[in-house]
């Protein structure tokens, strides 16, 4: 089991009000799995993506990575985490604007103070998974939508990270760019690496293997592989 | 480390206007401290030069009569004046400090001096030791200085400065030519000048009446054994002591005086003598002097430090904005990894290259300012090295105190909220 949430909750304070946004999530991931999160607009899809990532914290509840309570982290253990765990891509990509694409994927290797010679051989090898050799040295404002999510899907994956969260990685690209991130997802997990993203669309969500559905902050499992069981019987 | 400063300055450069008018209360007040710093050490510099000059020193101990220097030919002549021989001169020389000693005796006359029926307006005269022209530092600039043949049969020989020779006698050598000295004729046998090292520099009346009105006007100089003939046995003598060095005048003159004094006779009801042998501290009035200056000087850079104070201040306030406006970029870095101190660590670079930058500007700006400030008023500058060294390290240290608040505040942002900011 690679990450467990028990009885998550989160709740916003607006003004006097609580206003619940998570209810109960219950969720176990294994390592490995290719999962979707579907759901209706503002159901607290993102908002669960940002607790599996440790950038959020729930309101109660427990979230066991890798067997262990992360709960009362620190500073230190969770910037850890996020440098070398996991690997975050976002809609609106957040590439820094006067970084290079080189130095953008580097940012990760600095923070876990990989050596100069090291981060560049590590970064040329993922800028060439993502086949943006070529662009090494672009300024994000001289790169395409597409390429810069690729980009940040190299950024994302530079440390080797287990586990790959992407809330709507392909909600700001024509389905031409969409296609070709959705290809390296598919690479990706191909080479074990969990992936959990969030989408709108039926087509991307098909290509992975487990679907989550979020409705009004209560969580629907909804597994592919299971139906497509019930229908071979 | 080297990474946070490459991309401080490139943030500086993003924004160059800003920067530049952040650093602005930075440049003003460091380069007003180093303009003040660099004129107050010129102008001590001057003082001390001035005073005490750079060359070989003496220091003159005069008689006095209460306040007043005694000059003789000026009023009473004072009774039972020590007679300063061969034995005073020796217990002077026994003074560690004391590396030569003249006697001497010295008498304004106003009239009654002249060349072939021409007067002139009266001349001091002196009557010198053998080593007089050597420890005032007089250079003979032609005919001879006075030999024992002099001393032993009372020549009546003269030796005047340069200045009266020429006023006197234009472009003519005066050698061998005979002056009047009421009513004596007296052969004038060298013409000596002054090498001017030791002596203070005249600026202006009061540095004229403080150094050189009792030197004012023409100088005969005759033996100290024909002197009397002009002004009687009973008048007393002025010392001159030369110091090991600078440093020993003050000590020089303090110990000379107090020999001499030893010798003063005391009055018939046992009181002290109103005559009195005093030296001229110049090290201690060039201290004096100095230490206005100073003073005066560190008023001035408290003011200028409101400036840095104000400056610390724009710094604080422009990171800040830069805090703010670089919020998502916070976000973004803590969810790639980034901890608390590597963003605090990033802040507190940027503010502190920012001021050291301005405090840099501020050191050039100060020096240009200082040298025409010199340009102007006349003073001298003396840029002090450790001054510059301290302003910069001063004006960093200014980024990283004022840059603290809001480094502090980056490193503490909620990475979701300040990814989620607009
Ligand atoms: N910082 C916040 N303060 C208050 N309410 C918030 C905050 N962040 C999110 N919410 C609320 O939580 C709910 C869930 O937001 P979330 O971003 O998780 O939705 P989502 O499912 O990702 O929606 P979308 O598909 O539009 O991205 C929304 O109703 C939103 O208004
Ligand atoms: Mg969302």
């Amino acid at each position: 089991m690679l990450l467990e949430l028990k009885n998550i909750y989160k709740n916003y304070n607006q003004g006097n009000m609580e206003v619940p946004v998570l209810k109960d999530i219950n969720l176990t991931v294994e390592e490995g799995e290719y999962i979707a999160i579907m759901g209706p607009s503002g159901s607290g899809k993102s908002t669960l993506m940002n607790i599996i990532g440790c950038i959020d914290t729930p309101t109660s509840g427990e979230y066991l990575l890798d067997g262990s309570v992360i709960n009362n982290y620190k500073d230190k253990e969770l910037s850890e985490i996020r440098n070398k765990k996991i690997g975050f891509v976002f809609q609106n990509f957040n590439l820094l604007p006067r970084l290079s694409a080189m130095d953008n994927v580097a940012l990760p290797l600095q923070y876990a103070k990989v050596g100069k010679k090291q981060r560049r051989e590590m970064c040329k090898k993922v800028i060439a998974m993502v086949g943006l050799e070529d662009r090494m040295n672009f300024k994000p404002t001289q790169l395409s939508g597409g390429q810069k999510q690729r980009v940040a899907i190299a950024r994302a994956m530079v440390n080797n990270p287990r586990i790959l969260l992407a809330d709507e990685p392909t909600g700001a690209l024509d389905s031409k760019s969409g296609k070709q991130v959705m290809d390296l997802f598919d690479k990706l997990h191909e080479e074990g690496v969990t992936i959990i993203m969030i989408t709108h669309a039926d087509e991307i969500a098909s290509r992975a293997k487990r679907v989550i559905k979020i409705i009004d902050g209560e969580l629907l499992e909804e597994s592919k592989q299971t139906q497509e069981v019930t229908e071979n019987e | 480390m080297l990474e946070n400063i490459r991309l401080s300055f490139q943030g500086i450069w993003a924004h160059k206007m800003r920067s530049f008018l952040t650093m602005l209360g930075i440049i003003i007040g460091i380069a007003a401290i180093i303009a003040i710093v660099s004129t107050i050490k010129g102008t001590n510099d001057q003082i001390k030069e001035n005073l005490i000059g750079s060359g070989d020193n003496i220091v003159e101990v005069k008689l006095f009569e209460g306040e007043w220097n005694y000059v003789s030919g000026d009023s009473m002549t004072p009774e039972n004046m020590p007679m300063i021989n061969k034995t005073i001169k020796e217990e002077l020389l026994s003074v560690d400090e004391i590396t030569a000693v003249s006697a001497y005796r010295m008498g304004s006359m106003y009239d009654g001096i002249g060349y072939q029926g021409n007067m002139i307006n009266g001349a001091t005269i002196i009557g010198v030791d053998e080593e007089y022209f050597s420890v005032m530092g007089y250079r003979l600039v032609s005919g001879r200085l006075f030999d024992s043949h002099d001393r032993t049969q009372f020549t009546k020989a003269v030796i005047i400065d340069s200045n009266t020779a020429s006023s006197m006698f234009g472009s003519d050598s005066p050698i061998g030519k005979n002056i009047e000295i009421r009513g004596d004729v007296y052969v004038i046998a060298g013409v000596v000048e002054e090498t001017n090292e030791y002596k203070p520099k005249v600026e202006n009346i009061n540095d004229w009446y403080t150094y050189y009105y009792d030197d004012a006007g023409s100088k005969l100089f005759v033996t100290d054994v024909v002197w009397p003939n002009l002004f009687g046995f009973d008048e007393p003598y002025n010392v001159v002591v030369k110091p090991v060095n600078t440093e020993a005048m003050t000590n020089a003159g303090k110990k000379a005086t107090e020999i001499l004094n030893a010798y003063m006779p005391v009055n018939e009801d046992g009181s002290e003598s109103i005559y009195k042998y005093k030296s001229e501290d110049l090290l201690e009035k060039a201290k004096e002097l100095q230490d206005l200056s100073e003073s005066t000087s560190k008023q001035l850079i408290w003011i200028a430090s409101i400036s840095l104070l104000v400056g610390g201040i724009g710094v604080m306030n422009i990171m800040l904005v830069s805090v703010t406006e670089r919020t998502r970029e916070i976000g973004l870095k803590k969810a790639l990894g980034a901890r608390k101190k590597v963003i605090l660590a990033q802040f507190l670079t940027e503010a502190a290259v920012l001021t050291s930058l301005g405090g840099i500007l501020g050191v050039g700006v100060g020096v240009g300012l200082a040298f025409l400030i010199s340009d102007i008023a006349a003073v001298p500058v003396a840029i002090s090295g450790s001054a510059i060294a301290i302003s910069v390290a001063f004006s960093m240290v200014i980024g990283v105190i004022f840059g603290l608040i809001p480094s502090v505040k980056a490193a503490n942002l909620n990475p979701i909220d300040a990814l989620r900011y607009e």
